[in-house]
């Protein structure tokens, strides 16, 4: 999500044990705690979506955010009220509260949450899981352990603090000698009152178990079996099974459907029109024609039979060469002030050297591996949703909104996601599924096909950049303007939006890391023609890539080693204002001191400036901070005669603070090479007239084993800084040292993306 | 009418001819470990094995099929998991997952062809699968770890 750093929250924990959460997942006696989230701090954690209120709390209400329960046989379960989908936070989250609590992760069950607002916010995105919940998640399972000495120490009469807990589960008395199982102190621990925060001992970094520790995920073994636990998976008794056919043009509507052809289909049930949406689309159904089967493939046919002629509407104008020229013309002109430092038009005006360049980035498609896919069940005023999605709570909204019922009425069981990105923030395929079960009075499964997921996205925006700087002798800038144009995420929520959020101004653009006396950033007017939503590091992709060029091409101009000229740009280290909020700077300030440490740490390990770059082979760096993350990647290319370029190594250095599991962030930075080398090479979107071109993997490609990264080294930092996000860092800075290393190994300047545009492949 | 033996169970299947594998296994037999990507055989999520040799189910219809034997996921670990799962679990390779079935069907498929591949080896059996979260480098790992545990 675009927004905006949130405020660290306060919770407390509370007693439930006799309350009717979990039921049915733990038996009458366990215990269980849950962290209550002080209802103060809701409104301030939820994820502001542009143009729409914050959630409302009701203060008197109860707003659980997490649970843990030992169940009598001393199984502990934990609930992962987060969204799995290769982020690893169904393993991260709950060996958090494991190590706390001091429990064998053997004996640990993970139970998916359902959407539920009293978890708080369950919107997976922006890289927030593990650094929003951290204190929490140590907090919930430390109250879980002294109210299990406790217990212990009751039952045997002695002092509390002879009593300790133990890694094998129990709690043990040493001057005894004796010991006592969770699952034996299970129903005397639920009766402890719930322990003050003051009364928590944390565990010393040196003292974890699990945190900081490499583990395989959860659920590898399961996943590796094929076992049935993504939302293509669900089969419901007496499920129907529908393909729908989208406006080709966002706002589009059905002039006519000759549905004949259809219904003569083996398999074919019925056909049934969508009402298309009134604007803004949010994350309402696009509208079309349904075709209901019983079975995906015959769905699918039954819709490819159907005659429709659309009204294609205001937005078949959109082409994208032209809107293209559109984007770069206000690029070139004034635009809105971001951030200003100094007075960078006296620097300009002073004449020297000046230096302009111009950069573009064209639409992409999130094309997760798991098209989108929902299963609804309405009955009468309730309804059942099972979804892969990275917003349940978002689905539970939605769907009660489009059929006119209470929220709570709406239940969102959340899958495991074949891939999110961003795409599956957005409940709109959901809503599809409600809208047909209802009308059909059955258990109804939407599956999407590749050509629908790529056509009907919510695409991560077109952008067009412009910068120019004034250097001095030396080649250092001293006045530095940087424009930005794009259509805006918040469009998707208001239709007139034109303008950059201030939340998507924060990714990447409202500062840079250089040490630059005079500078300004803008952002122009664009309007958008196609839904706009965000994608694995949002605006960071294109930001990061105008800005890591440029200040790549001001090192050539200054005739300078380009990673020497890098660390002289950010200087010997300061903290930046990125105007967060006052409690997230204080916690997260942007230091320099760890950029330039990462890109020595990625260098070094790169053998930087060992071999000399040149006919068809180079190096090429880049640095970038998102999601309060320090990122450098060194990336090495050859590139044969015919363009083609290949990539034996890139070496990635990562200051993410504290990290809850390091062989999760070395796969989500080894991943981040590989989407970002997708982007690079072949990451392109085009609409002609209104409708996009691109379908499927063969004019949408995506990096394979063959043209990915070879190798990608990880270094992660240690740190004892707090935990910052691992699951989107890792993009932004890929890209434009991918393009680096071109540059540096064949003279070729890849302003304009992908590599295809420029000869390259 | 086909008959097939999928995972050794005899079928028979008297629906559309035309319909994929794919959807046979998935929507009538219930065999989800295999999964929907393309539709097009562009991303081999959908792979099985047809008489021990990977195969693209999205795209091979049903009346192809008379007399085949067709081994999915589900298939392959009747008897605890088979040596390339071991070694996806030891590499640690999944992220989301969704792609590693096919992916493990694949290198199934490669190692019983070439039980000690090369890393161009790999790259050519491999890199029609798709893995949108990027686990190639892990998904290398866990062949040669593979190989060597066969060995």
């Amino acid at each position: 999500m675009i927004t905006l750093e949130k405020t660290s929250s306060t919770f407390a924990v509370v007693n439930v044990t006799r309350r009717s959460f979990l039921q049915g997942a733990l038996s009458a006696s366990a215990f269980v705690l849950c962290v209550a989230k002080a209802p103060l701090f809701a409104k301030a954690a939820g994820n502001v979506v542009p143009g729409s209120a914050a959630p409302s709390i009701d203060a008197t209400a109860f707003h659980p955010s997490i649970f843990l329960g030992i169940q009598p046989d001393g199984t502990v379960l934990i609930v992962a009220h987060r969204t799995e989908m290769g982020n690893g936070v169904r393993t991260s989250l709950p060996r958090i509260v494991a190590d706390e609590l001091d429990a064998d992760w053997s004996r640990v069950n993970v139970i998916q949450g359902d959407g539920d607002e009293r978890y708080g916010s369950q919107d997976t995105d922006g890289s927030h899981s593990v650094r929003e919940f951290f204190d929490t998640l140590r907090e919930a399972g430390a109250t879980a352990r002294l109210m299990l000495v406790r217990a212990a120490a009751q039952q045997w009469g002695v002092p509390e603090a002879q009593c300790v807990a133990d890694p094998a589960h129990v709690v043990s008395h040493k001057a005894s000698n004796r010991t006592i199982g969770y699952g034996d102190l299970a129903a005397l621990a639920a009766k402890q009152p719930v322990p003050k925060k003051e009364e928590l001992k944390l565990k010393s970094p040196s003292e974890w178990r699990y945190i900081g520790k490499p583990a395989p995920g959860y659920d590898v073994t399961d996943v590796c079996a094929g076992k049935p636990l993504f939302g293509m998976d669900v089969r419901v008794d007496g499920m129907l099974y529908a393909a729908i056919a989208h406006p080709p043009v966002l706002g589009g509507k059905v002039k006519s459907v000759d549905d004949s052809a259809t219904l003569k289909l083996k398999g074919v049930k019925q056909t049934i029109p969508i009402d298309p949406f009134k604007p803004p689309h949010h994350f309402q159904p696009l509208g079309g024609v349904a075709v209901i089967a019983d079975n995906t493939w015959s769905a699918f046919k039954g819709r490819d039979a159907l005659k429709i002629e659309w009204d294609n509407g205001a937005h078949a104008v959109y082409n994208s060469p032209d809107y293209k020229k559109q984007l770069q013309e206000t690029a070139r002109q004034p635009g809105k002030v971001v951030h200003k430092i100094g007075d960078p038009d006296a620097e300009f005006s002073k004449g020297g050297k000046l230096i302009e360049a111009e950069y573009y980035a064209p639409h992409l498609a999130h094309a997760s591996m798991e098209p989108p896919v929902a299963v609804a069940d309405v009955q009468g005023e309730k309804v059942t949703v099972w979804s892969p999605t990275q917003n349940p709570q978002g689905v539970q909204e939605e769907v009660a909104k489009k059929l006119g019922l209470k929220k709570e009425n709406v239940t969102c069981h959340v899958t495991f996601l074949g891939g999110g990105f961003g795409r599956k923030s957005k409940p709109d395929y959901a809503v599809e599924a409600a809208v047909l079960s209802k009308t059909t009075g059955k258990p109804v499964k939407v599956v999407w096909s590749r050509e629908d997921d790529i056509k009907f996205d919510y695409f991560h925006s077109v952008a067009a950049m412009y910068f120019k700087a004034a250097v001095d002798d030396k080649g250092m800038p001293k006045s530095w303007l940087q424009r930005s144009v794009f259509p805006p995420i918040s469009s998707t929520f208001d239709k007139d939006a034109v303008y950059g959020s201030d939340g998507e101004m924060s990714l990447g653009w409202n500062v840079i890391p250089f040490d630059v006396p005079n500078f300004r950033s803008e952002n122009g007017k664009a309007v958008n023609h196609v839904r706009i939503g965000w994608l694995r590091s949002v605006a960071n992709i294109y930001h990061a890539f105008a800005v890591q060029s440029f200040a790549n091409e001001l090192a050539y101009a200054a005739n300078r080693d380009p990673y020497d000229y890098l660390l002289a740009l950010i200087g010997s280290g300061h903290t930046i204002d990125v105007k967060q909020p006052p409690d997230v700077a204080a916690k997260y300030p942007y230091d320099t001191v760890r950029l330039r440490h990462v890109a020595q740490l990625a260098a070094d390990k790169a053998n930087w400036g060992k071999k000399k770059s040149g006919n068809g082979w180079g190096m090429g760096i880049a640095v970038h901070r998102s999601f309060l993350t320090y990122v450098a990647s060194v990336v090495e290319v050859e590139v044969d005669s015919s363009g083609a370029v290949r990539i034996p190594n890139v070496y990635t250095a990562v200051d993410a603070g504290i990290v809850a599991n390091p062989d999760m962030v070395r796969s989500q930075f080894q991943g981040a090479a590989v989407f970002g080398t997708s982007i690079a090479r072949t990451g392109e979107i085009t609409a002609t007239n209104g409708a996009i071109d691109q379908s499927n993997f063969h004019n949408y490609p995506v990096a394979r084993m063959n043209d990915a990264p070879v190798h990608v080294d990880v270094q992660i930092v240690e740190s004892s800084a707090p935990p910052a996000g691992v699951g989107e860092p890792g993009v932004p800075p890929l890209v434009p040292a991918l393009c680096n290393a071109i540059y540096a190994a064949t003279g070729k300047r890849v302003r304009e993306l992908p590599l295809t545009r420029n000869g390259l492949a | 009418m086909v008959h097939l033996k999928v995972n050794g169970s005899a079928q028979a299947f008297d629906g559309d001819p035309d319909m994929p594998l794919l959807w046979y296994l998935r929507d009538i037999l219930g065999f989800t470990g295999t999964k929907f990507g393309c539709g097009m055989a562009l991303c081999g999520a959908c792979t099985v094995l047809e008489n021990g040799k990977a195969i693209r189910s999205c795209s091979t219809q049903m009346k192809q099929l008379e007399g085949r034997e067709i081994t999915t996921i589900e298939g392959v670990s009747t008897h605890g998991p088979h040596a390339v799962q071991k070694a996806w679990a030891a590499v640690n390779v999944p992220q989301c997952g969704y792609c590693q079935t096919g992916q493990i069907m694949q290198a199934i498929s490669l190692l019983s062809s070439k039980p000690h591949p090369t890393d161009a080896d790999i790259d050519d059996e491999m890199s029609g699968n798709i893995c949108r979260c990027g686990t190639y480098q892990r998904i290398r790992a866990a062949i040669k770890e593979a190989a060597k545990e066969r060995a």
